[in-house]
């Protein structure tokens, strides 16, 4: 096969097609600096118009392009097409979702596991008069490993738990449970405990380290779980005075 | 999100002013924050030098120098010869220390190895100036109200103005949460107030206009034009880039004119591929194509009209600013599918302009 161009095998389904899930192979021409995304949108642009994917920064800040490209989930903004050049680049969604069509997964089951960690600031006491809340540098840098989370779900698509146990909250919600538990700011530790630690939450969690593996900001979600596990056993055991929060 | 007032009769004002950013990645044109040069990153040429020295403009303040100024004057580097592969320079940041861009720059880290395979804490980062921000928008005052009753406009898309013809770094993310604020109030004003309300009831006239978008919608999915809108929108790209740039003159100005209005022309002589419901990205990009070729006329002719240079619009013919005829908003409406301009007073208040000198 030419050395300047590639080849994109591309998972296509249609739940309103009698025809069923099929791959599109399409003929991409290399340029230096190509990304798998820019292949994306030229096939859509030149070759065929019905293709569907997410995209938007093009620059692995937002989180709409992840992917499953040649055996690992990941953003398809920041794949090299150059690692693939002489061979076939294989995409496609991300799993555990139900899929839209295409390359488009329906995420509205993954932002209502979301919403039910209360992903927002629970303040304890009231504002401080005309100034924000301090926190020193220190105080600071125990977020610093949480907080890079751009809600790709390529962490929920490789986990098998989300997969055995639909209802698993996963690796990203948890990761943000455990942000607001780091965070000296917030008080709503109490309350994010009981719903992390409820049948669907951090007990599922088997240390598989999938999550870990592809996170494209990497973050550490299965730490970030077992600081939650840590810390629901510390209120239950040793009482709430013992919180690290 | 510029075009749909536009196309209401809503004016879009200070096109032309359009930043071009002095530090994006070769290639990509991903933005490498101003903060690597605020942290103490260098600009050097092909001859290592750090050639903002040399001019006097940017003589005084370096790479930290107002953003209009390093980015043309990277430009005239590359454009003389003094750049690499005819197209960018250097930003070294390998001074600074691991440390420091480990703590202070790890975001641009990331970008410079994954989008250019370089490592900035060993080599330097391939930049080029490239378009960021638009200083003009849509025509509003300072509570965000346009001349449609109940349509507010906020942040990047509005000129109130609050930039001028340059913005300054940190401002832009500044304007959107002081006016997001501003609009919110004032639009929950307008909408508590007893006009509203009795359009707010008026089920037939939201009909009338949804069956008017509908029709709009099923006209471009049956249409049977032959060229692909893409292509379009891949010219518009090139003449934008080529001649309503950093360096703007007369001649290649109206030639972009020209080549707008004929690709304007062609598009009318263009359909979709997917023509299907949901998840329509041939759709999307129709509609957005359409809308870019408007405003792209609204800035080419903006700029080919204003003889002289101001802020980020720089004639390489008219070099000087001209506060005697020049001092004043561009105003540009859409008539019967034509760009046509009219001007206003510019609001100085505390700041009367005097002589850009540094």
């Amino acid at each position: 096969m030419a050395k300047d161009s590639l080849k994109f095998k591309i998972f296509r389904f249609d739940p309103k097609d009698a025809q069923g899930p099929r791959f599109d192979t399409f003929d991409v021409p290399y340029t230096p600096g190509l990304t798998v995304l820019m292949g994306l949108i030229y096939i859509q642009e030149f070759l065929d118009g019905s293709l569907a994917f997410r995209s938007s920064c093009r620059a692995g800040v937002c989180g709409s392009c992840g992917m499953h490209i040649n055996g690992q989930y990941r953003l398809a903004c920041e794949t090299q097409a150059k690692d693939f050049l002489g061979g076939k680049i294989t995409i496609r969604p991300l799993s555990h979702l139900p899929i839209y069509r295409d390359l488009v997964v329906d995420m509205s089951g993954f932002w209502d596991k979301y919403k039910t960690i209360k992903p927002y600031l629970i303040p304890g006491e009231t504002a401080p008069e005309g100034r924000e809340r301090y926190q020193t540098p220190d105080e600071r840098a125990r977020i610093d490993g949480v907080i890079d989370c751009i809600l790709c779900a390529c962490c929920h698509a490789s986990c098998p738990m989300t997969e055995t146990d639909e209802q698993y909250l996963g690796p990203a919600v948890l990761t943000k449970a455990a942000r607001f538990l780091l965070d000296t700011r917030d008080s709503g530790t109490g309350e994010r405990l009981v719903i992390s630690g409820d049948e669907h939450g951090v007990w599922r969690c088997h240390t598989v380290y999938n999550c870990v593996k592809v996170c494209p900001k990497e973050i550490d979600p299965t730490g970030a779980i077992a600081e939650l596990k840590k810390e629901a056993i510390r209120w239950k055991v040793l009482g709430k005075e013992k919180s690290i929060s | 999100g510029l075009a749909i007032p536009y196309w209401e009769g809503v004016p879009l004002k200070d096109m032309e002013f359009v930043q071009f950013h002095p530090t994006t990645l070769f290639g990509t044109n991903i933005l490498m924050t101003e903060g690597c040069r605020g942290e103490g990153g260098y600009l050097t040429n092909n001859q290592g030098e750090r050639f903002l020295g040399n001019y006097s403009d940017s003589r005084k303040a370096m790479e930290i120098a107002p953003r209009d100024i390093v980015a043309r004057n990277i430009q005239r580097e590359v454009d003389e010869g003094r750049g690499y592969e005819k197209a960018y320079v250097h930003l070294e940041l390998q001074h600074l220390g691991e440390k420091k861009i480990m703590i202070r720059l790890p975001g641009i880290r990331t970008l410079a190895m994954d989008f250019a395979g370089v490592d900035p804490i060993t080599e330097p980062v391939p930049v080029q100036p490239g378009q960021h921000y638009t200083m003009g928008g849509i025509d509003c005052n300072k509570d965000c109200e346009t001349p449609i009753e109940g349509l507010y406009a906020a942040g990047e898309c509005a000129c109130v103005s609050v930039h001028g013809a340059n913005r300054l770094g940190g401002n832009s993310l500044l304007e959107t949460i002081v006016f997001g604020q501003i609009a919110g109030e004032s639009a929950a004003k307008f909408f508590l107030g007893k006009g509203a309300a009795t359009k707010s009831a008026d089920t037939q006239l939201h009909e009338s206009i949804l069956k008017r978008e509908t029709e709009k919608v099923e006209s471009i999915k049956s249409s049977t034009g032959k060229e692909n809108p893409f292509q379009i929108k891949q010219e518009l790209q090139t003449v934008m880039k080529d001649k309503v740039g950093i360096f703007r003159e007369e001649e290649s100005l109206q030639e972009a004119v020209d080549k707008i209005r004929e690709l304007k022309e062609r598009f009318q002589n263009t359909s979709l591929q997917y023509k299907e419901g949901g998840f329509n990205y041939n759709l999307l990009g129709y509609m957005d194509i359409k809308g870019s070729l408007d405003v792209a006329e609204t800035i080419a002719v903006g700029a080919l009209t204003r003889k002289e240079s101001r802020g980020s619009h720089f004639r390489m013919d008219f070099s000087k600013r001209d506060d005697e005829n020049w001092l004043k908003h561009t105003v540009a409406t859409l008539v019967k599918g034509e760009c046509k301009l009219s001007y206003t007073d510019v609001n100085l208040e505390l700041y009367p302009p005097v002589e850009r000198k540094y």
